[in-house]
């Protein structure tokens, strides 16, 4: 069974190339069956491959299957080939598991839409991406499905592409990750020329030998990395914007898969971070400013997907955190709950959308929750879990990270700090989504209250823009609003997820025993990289107790505020909360600013200076041809007169040195 | 024809005939009589054909192990001066030759001239042969020729064929790179009379490489005209302005065997008659080319980014691009070099399929300017998804041809050149910006009426451009085959430089061997299941 490996990702890449082929006559729904079912499929070959890997001895659960050369360059051997470890397969698992829900539910979003089948290609092509990322057995595949995820992300946040403001986040995710992936490849290049391998088995039993310095620079390389493709400080700019894509995309890419690339890599090069103690503070201390700075923001958003995005940028932080923590099966069982609740709640969102005539402003929104009783209902299993409340999934993986925060191996108090900040973000987060939930599902309807005046038209912008400041989301005309339940095809998957959000902290219970599944699974692939939890039993649930205090204080305060009306809502929403702090802004007048002066400094420098010297010397030797043209006169005489008087000279110069 | 009867190995001279089928090709079309012009198409594509088929067989036929030059030909030319019509391949070249083989008769097929295609499909043909001779050539003075040679049906082609400020184009292009070939002949000749020995006078490369007798000093003087005449070839920044001009005004055919072909001479000519020739001055001034490389990359970049015409900025992500070449080249790496080379065809494939593509707009809308230019992804899809295929070719996107270039240079050269490499990494953010701010603004938003109407890829355009998208994709997943090829000449190429000079590559890390665990699972590939 293992030896199938390679179908996992070769279906997906099979949806593709039929639908690239075919998609548009096979058309709508058909395009969207096939692709789902090649997901499907990967799914099951997936499950059967974990299931064989199962059968082995826990510490025998590593199995590798090369296809060719890829790269054969010299000392330098990159092989297409992957690595199936517990580590992967369980992100391969989750993955091909969410993205077949999302196609299933695309199937009935994306209905009407002119780019039915297009949606789908691109769909494939990011699951086929996203399994060569977490299956490839070396640090340059894996940075092939980097890539091609994010090229994915590219054209599927540009998908609405009339849309300036979509063309426009499309561009600004890939450039921002561009930033990522530079840090990457100097990474790969830096393990490469140290320990001359850039294969994963190798890399882990070669890095002993990493001097520190070179284990911190390859570190803090990688950090980069994972801060562009997850959405860390001070990278994470893109993912707010990356909304403007459909939302399946949003609940797909920017929510439970591609953004947790970042989280994967640093799990997947812990044999490195090991050896740097202060990589690992300084990607804790990012993670944990990550994590309240974007749960600030979140609870000023007014458009319902903003506030599912900072949210996910803010959970992301929360896994590095416990990346930095050492607790990478905590980051992994917070990464495939945080896939289940997200996922959820952005397909949630679409649905809401979708029903809603394509308002995204909560404001206009208000007791859906009587004409979408499952949407209500699912939305609210992912609000429970989410804002820590037990038994719900979240409450467990995020308890663990608050847990190994808490017991951070030295750096003085650092980890008590991280631990409080971390958990008045759990406060936070509790605050913000019961916020939504409120305005969106219960109240009063404010469907068809009448909107302010729409921003001006998007079409018009000046072209010659340089990056300028996100457009706000343009506020259409709506007719009467009749909200709806969704089709089957999007409460199905909603009622799965909701099933996983609910239940999946079964998937490392601490409480029955020694059940702990996930991290007894995962346990081989950190052995010597993770950190253990010392706590016992009493501090443990204590820190679970406050917690779960803060979590129903920040449920408590959002349903004064938004349910029972009692305190004014306006006022907890100053601008800078809901513009983040300006930083995006200041990024835009940055790059719109200076760096644009310096590229045309560049450019005209180039036209004026460079090009104008060159045009300067054959100016230059036409005027000298000029000034001696007239000596070339044609007339005998003036020759005559020329010869006579330079042998004149010539005998007087030799005369002179003669006589001398 | 007793110039085709190959010495050292019985029969057919391959090499020969390469240059002979189109320069043939050329003389029939220009005989081709009066009020038949429509026939020159037919015929020079077919010339150009046969010669591409002839290239396609020399890739079949090349053993990739063997690290020398292949299939020679020497004949005796001005015997006097030791001056001889030598010609061979070997891994360096040979890829390059096969683009010249199957570039020329795409874009003769595929691309229309737009008028007088009689003397268009001659000069073309000159320019192919002169090409093929250029990167066959292992005669100084046979380079030479064919170095110059090519000026002239290019800028025939700029002249005769092109836009509005051509004659500007044209003579800027021919007297800008002539200037540089004075320096280059300069050397030459330096270098023939003052390597001159016992065994008389001799222009072959081979002789004059193994031999290496002249001072450092002669030497490094020697390589850095030679390496002027090719930096402004290539072109490496400050002696690049020529290029923007020569692109824009040169219809598409000219701008994609600018692009394709002729920058590579100069790329082509570092590595065989810089890095072969002059082993010592080329480690000595590598530091200065690699310096304007990396600049080249950064500033290339910047400028594209502020462009207005489409075609110029592709014109300056050339720029770019080559300065990644030239990095490779001079990292001093297997995997560099091999990086290096890979790329000049990587970037023949990516820059002449966008010329291509700029072309067709071109052609549909009679404008290139950006601002003019809105929303066509709407109009057109199938040619937005063309231009995106390429796009990231160009943007190095990994699966795709350019990436493995790019990477193989970047990874190579960070072992010698290690900030150097940092900023050159940094130049890959850049170009995302370059090309994707531009694709946004010409493909991407709601187009006006104007645009709106724009015509979609017609199929004889769609035929056209697959064979580009085809290697795009094939050498992105699949280099195996052409670094294979290429490796052994490299090699060998490197010990060269070792062994006349102080530089020594660096030393492998020590692997040590991996544990158990890993070798277990080894072996077991393939098994269970």
């Amino acid at each position: 069974m293992l030896d199938l490996i390679w179908l996992v990702p070769a279906l997906p890449l099979a949806g593709f190339l039929i639908l690239v082929a075919a998609g548009a006559r096979l058309g709508e729904p058909r395009a969207g069956w096939v692709a789902t079912a090649f997901t499907s499929a990967s799914f099951v070959v997936t499950a059967l491959v974990w299931i064989s890997l199962l059968g082995r001895d826990a510490e025998n659960r590593v199995f590798e299957k090369v296809l060719f050369d890829w790269l054969p360059a010299g000392n330098l051997r990159v092989e297409a080939g992957f690595l199936v470890d517990p580590l992967a397969i369980t992100m391969a698992l989750f993955v091909t598991f969410v993205s077949s829900l999302i196609h299933l539910y695309s199937v009935g979003y994306m209905h009407g839409d002119p780019k039915f089948s297009k949606f789908f290609v691109y769909l494939n092509l990011f699951v086929f991406s996203m399994l060569m990322l977490v299956l490839g057995n070396n640090l340059v595949l894996t940075f092939l499905g980097w890539e091609g995820v994010g090229a994915c992300s590219y054209l599927l946040i540009s998908f609405w592409h009339t849309r300036e403001s979509a063309a426009r986040a499309g561009k600004k995710a890939f450039i921002t990750n561009r930033v990522g992936d530079w840090g990457f490849m100097l990474a790969t290049f830096l393990i490469f020329t140290t320990l001359g391998t850039v294969t994963y088995t190798d890399i882990g039993a070669l890095a002993p030998n990493l001097a520190g310095g070179t284990a911190t620079a390859v570190s803090l390389l990688l950090l980069v990395a994972a801060a562009g493709k997850s959405a860390q400080l001070p990278l994470y700019v893109w993912l707010p914007d990356a909304m403007e894509g459909p939302t399946p995309v949003s609940a797909l890419i920017h929510a439970a898969t591609m953004v947790t690339a970042g989280v994967y890599l640093l799990s997947r090069m812990s044999p490195v971070l090991v050896h740097s103690d202060v990589s690992l503070r300084i990607i804790a201390v990012v993670g944990t400013a990550t994590a309240l700075f974007a749960a600030l923001a979140a609870t000023a958003q007014h458009d319902i997907k903003k506030v599912l995005a900072y949210s996910t940028v803010s959970q992301l932080g929360y896994m590095f955190l416990a990346v930095g923590s050492g607790a990478y099966v905590a980051a992994l069982f917070h990464m495939i709950t945080h896939a289940f609740f997200k996922a959820l709640l952005f397909l949630g969102a679409g649905s809401v959308i979708h029903a809603m005539n394509d308002e995204q402003d909560m404001r206009y929104m208000g007791a859906l929750r009587k004409v979408m009783p499952i949407t209500g209902a699912t939305f609210i299993v992912g609000w429970l879990a989410i804002a820590g409340v037990p038994p719900f999934a979240g409450f467990w993986s995020k308890d663990d990270i608050l847990l190994a925060a808490w017991e951070m191996d030295g750096g003085g108090g650092l980890g008590k700090v991280l631990w409080a900040v971390g958990l008045f973000t759990a406060l936070l987060t509790a605050y913000y989504m019961s916020r939504q939930v409120f305005m969106v599902f219960y109240g009063e309807a404010h469907w068809n209250e009448a909107r302010p005046a729409p921003a001006t038209d998007n079409d018009e912008v000046d072209l010659a823009e340089f990056e300028g400041p996100p457009e706000t989301v343009t506020v259409e005309a709506h007719s009467e609003v009749h909200p709806h339940e969704s089709p089957w095809t999007m409460w199905v998957p909603l009622v799965v997820l909701a099933t996983g959000a609910a239940l999946g902290g079964l998937l490392n219970l601490p409480v029955i025993g020694d059940w702990l599944f996930l991290e007894r699974f995962l346990e081989p692939v950190f052995a010597g990289t993770m950190h253990h939890i010392t706590a016992g039993t009493g501090t443990k649930l204590l820190l679970a107790a406050i917690a779960t205090t803060g979590a129903l204080i920040g449920i408590w305060f959002a349903a004064q505020v938004w349910l029972w009306r009692r305190v004014d809502g306006r006022k907890l929403e100053p601008r800078l909360l809901e513009d983040a702090f300006e930083v995006d802004a200041a990024y835009a007048r940055f790059f719109g600013g200076p760096g644009r002066a310096t590229a045309q400094l560049a450019a005209d420098t180039d036209r004026v200076v460079v090009d104008g010297a060159v045009n300067g010397v054959a100016q230059g030797t036409r005027r000298l041809g000029f000034l001696l043209q007239p000596a070339q006169s044609g007339l005998v005489r003036q020759y005559a007169i020329g010869i006579a008087v330079g042998a004149l000279g010539l005998a007087t110069w030799l005369l002179i040195g003669a006589v001398a | 024809m007793s110039i085709l009867a190959a010495t050292g190995d019985a029969g057919f001279a391959i090499l020969n005939w390469l240059i002979l089928v189109p320069a043939v090709g050329a003389v029939v079309v220009a005989f081709i009589p009066r009020g038949r012009e429509d026939l020159a198409r037919p015929v020079g594509t077919a010339f150009s054909a046969a010669a591409g088929a002839l290239s396609v067989y020399l890739l079949a036929v090349f053993d990739g192990s063997d690290p020398g030059f292949q299939f020679e030909s020497t004949r005796s030319w001005i015997a006097d001066l030791g001056i001889s019509w030598h010609v061979g391949v070997d891994g360096i070249s040979l890829f390059l030759v096969v683009l010249t083989g199957l570039i020329f008769p795409i874009v003769l097929a595929g691309l229309d001239p737009h008028g007088d295609p009689k003397p268009y499909t001659a000069w073309m043909l000159v320019l192919q042969a002169a090409s093929f001779g250029a990167f066959l050539a292992l005669d100084l003075f046979l380079f030479f020729v064919f170095f110059e040679v090519v000026l002239v049906p290019m800028y025939m082609l700029i002249a005769g064929w092109g836009y509005d400020r051509r004659r500007y184009a044209a003579n800027k292009f021919f007297i800008y790179t002539m200037a540089g070939s004075a320096l280059m002949l300069v050397a030459i000749i330096a270098v023939v009379s003052l390597s001159a020995s016992d065994g008389g006078i001799t222009f072959d490369l081979n002789t004059l490489a193994e031999r290496q007798s002249l001072a450092t000093n002669t030497a490094r003087w020697a390589f850095a005209a030679f390496a002027v005449a090719f930096a402004i070839k290539i072109p490496l920044v400050p002696v690049h302005t020529w290029l923007p001009d020569a692109h824009t005004q040169a219809p598409t055919g000219g701008s994609v065997i600018l692009a394709a072909v002729m920058l590579k001479l100069g790329t082509y000519g570092l590595v065989r008659f810089g890095l072969y020739l002059f082993p010592e001055a080329s480690v000595y001034f590598a530091p200065v080319l690699v310096t304007l490389a990396v600049i080249g990359i950064i500033y290339g970049a910047l400028v594209a980014t502020m462009q207005t015409d489409l075609k110029r900025l592709v014109a300056y992500s050339s720029v770019a691009h080559m300065g990644f070449v030239v990095l490779g080249i001079f990292a001093f790496t297997v995997t560099g070099l091999e990086g290096g080379i890979l790329q000049m065809v990587n970037h023949g494939v990516s820059t002449g399929a966008l010329f291509i593509l700029v072309g067709f707009i071109y052609e549909r809308r009679h404008t290139r300017r950006i601002s003019e230019l809105k929303g066509l992804q709407k109009a057109a899809p199938v040619m937005a998804g063309f231009f995106t295929v390429v796009m990231l070719s160009s943007v190095g996107l990994p699966g795709l041809n350019g990436f493995v270039g790019e990477f193989l240079i970047l990874i190579g050269s960070f072992a010698t050149r290690r900030w150097w490499t940092v900023v050159a990494a940094a130049g890959v953010i850049l170009a995302a910006l370059y090309l994707l701010w531009a694709y946004q603004r010409v493909f991407h938003g709601a187009p006006d009426e104007v645009n709106a109407e724009t015509r979609d890829l017609l199929t004889r355009e769609k035929l056209v451009l697959a064979p580009f998208v085809a290697a795009i994709v094939f050498i992105g997943v699949y280099p195996a085959p052409l670094l294979d090829r290429v490796e052994p000449a490299v090699d060998s190429l490197i010990t060269h430089i070792e062994d006349n000079s102080n530089y020594r590559r660096p030393d492998q890390p020590v692997v040590v061997p991996a544990p158990t665990q890993s070798e277990d699972t080894g072996a077991e590939t393939g098994g269970e299941g």
